[in-house]
This record gives C-alpha cells, sequence and structure tokens, in this order.
C-alpha cells in the first residue's frame, strides 16, 4: 500500500513531466512548459477521484507524504549546490538585476491580490 | 583514507542525507535557542546551504557549490532536478482544487506582470549600466526572470557568454533574494493564504526560490506558491526570445 502510494507520485509525475516536455516542444522553446504543475493537478484529481470511489487507502497517503516531508531537507541540498560564489562575484549587473526588478514585481503584487477577490 | 573518500563518493546520496540531517538539526538548534524560534529552522537550514554553497565554490572554484567537493558529490543528486521536482509535485496532496480555481485568473495575470515586468525593469537596467545591443540587453532582462530564462534567450538571441553568464547570476541573485527574503516580508504583503501563494509564485518565478521561501514561511503555502512558479519559466522561455526580443530589436537595430 506504502508503495503504491509512491507509485501514484511518480506516475503523475511522469505524466506532468511529459505533458510540459511535449507542450515545450509544441512551442518551439528548450524548456519545459509547466510539467511540475501539470503533474500536482494530476495528482490532487487522482486523489480526488479514489477518494470519491473509495480506493484511497490511508497508507498510500503516508506514501506520498513521506516525500512531501522530505522537501525541505531536499531545498536545503539545493541550496548548498547553487552557484553562490559566483552570484556574489559577479558585479553590480547582476544584482542589480537581479534585485530591482523582484521587487517591482512584489509592488503590484496587492493589485493583483484585489482581482482575485472579485471573483466569486 | 584513500578508500574512505572511495567508500563516501559511491554513497554519495546517503552520505547528503546525512550531513543534510546534522546542518538541519544544527539549524534548528539555533533557531531555537538563538532566535527564540523567531526565525524558523528551515530558513536558517536553507541560508546555510547557501553558505555552504559559497564556501564549496570558494573552496574549488567550481559552479556546483559544495557538491564540488568530491566527498560531498551526492548533494548533486538529492538537491537536483528529479527529486526537487518530486518532493513539489508530492506537497499537492492534499492540495484543495477549488482554490486553485478560484484564483485562476489572478494566477495567469500574475506570471504574465511577472515574466514582463521583471523583463523591461531588468532590460532598463542593462542599459542604464551600458549595453547597447539587442542580444545583450534582451538577455539580460531574461536574466532577471530566472537563472534558466537567461541562458536559454541568450543562446538562441546569440548572446555573448559574458552576458550570458551575467544573467544566469542575476537569476541565481533572485533566487535567493526569494529563498531569504520571503518568510520576513511574508507578514507585509499578505503572504498567508492560498490564493495570496499562487500569485506571488506567478509574480516571482524562480521555482527553486518560491518553494524554498514558502517552505520557510508556512510549508503548508508550497503547493499553491509552485503551481504557479512552474509555468513561469516556461513562458519566460517563450517570450523572451521571442516577442521581447523584437520589441527590444526596434528601440536598439
Amino acid at each position: 500500500m506504502l508503495l503504491r502510494g509512491v507509485a501514484l507520485l511518480a506516475g503523475c509525475f511522469i505524466i506532468g513531466q511529459i505533458t510540459g516536455e511535449t507542450l515545450g516542444r509544441w512551442l518551439h522553446i528548450d524548456a519545459n512548459v509547466g510539467g511540475v504543475g501539470f503533474a500536482m493537478l494530476l495528482l490532487i484529481l487522482t486523489q480526488n477521484e479514489l477518494e470519491k470511489k473509495g480506493l484511497f487507502h490511508k497508507e498510500m497517503e503516508e506514501g506520498v507524504n513521506f516525500w512531501s516531508k522530505m522537501y525541505i531537507p531536499i531545498i536545503v541540498a539545493m541550496s548548498s549546490i547553487q552557484n553562490v560564489r559566483v552570484a556574489i562575484s559577479s558585479g553590480v549587473v547582476a544584482v542589480l538585476v537581479g534585485v530591482i526588478p523582484m521587487l517591482i514585481c512584489l509592488a503590484t503584487m496587492p493589485y493583483i491580490s484585489k482581482l482575485s477577490k472579485k471573483e466569486p | 583514507m584513500e578508500y574512505i573518500t572511495t567508500l563516501l563518493v559511491k554513497n554519495g546520496l546517503i552520505v547528503a542525507f546525512l550531513v543534510t540531517g546534522i546542518v538541519m538539526y544544527f539549524s534548528e538548534w539555533l533557531s531555537k535557542t538563538l532566535t527564540n524560534k523567531k526565525i524558523p529552522g528551515s530558513a536558517i537550514a536553507i541560508f546555510s546551504g547557501l553558505v555552504l554553497a559559497y564556501i564549496g565554490g570558494k573552496i574549488t572554484g567550481g559552479n556546483k557549490g559544495i557538491a564540488d567537493i568530491k566527498q560531498l558529490s551526492g548533494f548533486e543528486f538529492m538537491g537536483g532536478a528529479m527529486f526537487r521536482d518530486f518532493a513539489i509535485v508530492s506537497t499537492a496532496m492534499g492540495a484543495s482544487f477549488a482554490v486553485i480555481k478560484k484564483t485562476g485568473l489572478a494566477g495567469v495575470t500574475s506570471l504574465i506582470v511577472g515574466v514582463i515586468l521583471s523583463f523591461l525593469a531588468g532590460a532598463v537596467i542593462a542599459v542604464g549600466m551600458g549595453f547597447h545591443d539587442a542580444a545583450s540587453i534582451t538577455t539580460i532582462g531574461a536574466g532577471a526572470c530566472t537563472f534558466v530564462v537567461g541562458p536559454v534567450t541568450g543562446t538562441a538571441v546569440g548572446a555573448s557568454s559574458e552576458v550570458i553568464a551575467i544573467s544566469i547570476a542575476a537569476g541565481v541573485v533572485k533566487s535567493i533574494l526569494v529563498t531569504i527574503g520571503t518568510p520576513f516580508i511574508a507578514r507585509h504583503i499578505g503572504l498567508n493564504n492560498p490564493q495570496a501563494a499562487m500569485i506571488y509564485g506567478g509574480l516571482m518565478g524562480t521555482t527553486s526560490g518560491t518553494a524554498a521561501g514558502l517552505a520557510a514561511t508556512d510549508p503548508k503555502l508550497v503547493p499553491y506558491g509552485a503551481m504557479t512558479a512552474t509555468f513561469y519559466t516556461g513562458l519566460g522561455c517563450l517570450l523572451c526570445p521571442s516577442l521581447l526580443y523584437v520589441m527590444v530589436k526596434i528601440i536598439y537595430p
């Protein structure tokens, strides 16, 4: 049962990634377009479907939960393989371009938030 | 000694689990004793990761942070795209589809605004810093999106490798800033609900930065932020070398 949960997650992951890669190819860009996003949607939808049919076992959830709890350690590992040396040493342009546009985007957040509240 | 190194390299992933565990334990302890839990342990752990990456880069002169140290090469696997994406997808378990549907329009808007505004701001800074050819301006503008959009765009429009390096660095700076900054600004921008997290993900775009920053703020928000952020790089790779490049080209032929 535990592995069935992991397998469900793996299945959603692979299908999502293939969708993202395929979409990228259709659009003629060398990138995965929303592969992770598609996989997430798929996981949410399958979980709902399985629950409705009473096929979703508690232990299956634990198989997925293990990975979601591994998430922060993985992110810590990911941080530790970033090219921080170059980011710090590559000069003013990189720092300015990394910081200022991000702050400008942040400033628009309240306006876009209003957009979501207007919807029913 | 040689055989121990060989053993550590051969079992790289397990070594990475161990070292990450130690870093996290140490970070929890720091959070409790030094900051009275005001700064979450996970935020300290992620920051420690970045410090380790800097040390690794300084010692070896490589580009893969701590993973360039042979004995710790397993970090490249544990922190690589496969595990990262797999874990991000797993956080979707239990996320509310209703919320995602409700925030759909705002999410898409935030993506478009996020990409175009980042690009324009980055491009203006590039011009201000003395770049006057369309390829360089476009590539640096793309670097303001994410550290993937920059090099993809740069390669597509034929920018110099020096400019591509700047665009990657800019993307990395952004991702680090979002990672560290999110827990601190969360309170001020109302980042405490799934809708806001989705918009935030769309505006910031950097999947690693957003996901790590949200994890340090409130792990429940991770799936929502990651959901939109994962479309950002794709949208950036789509718009920057095409529409936005043409726009820059009109101004700087």
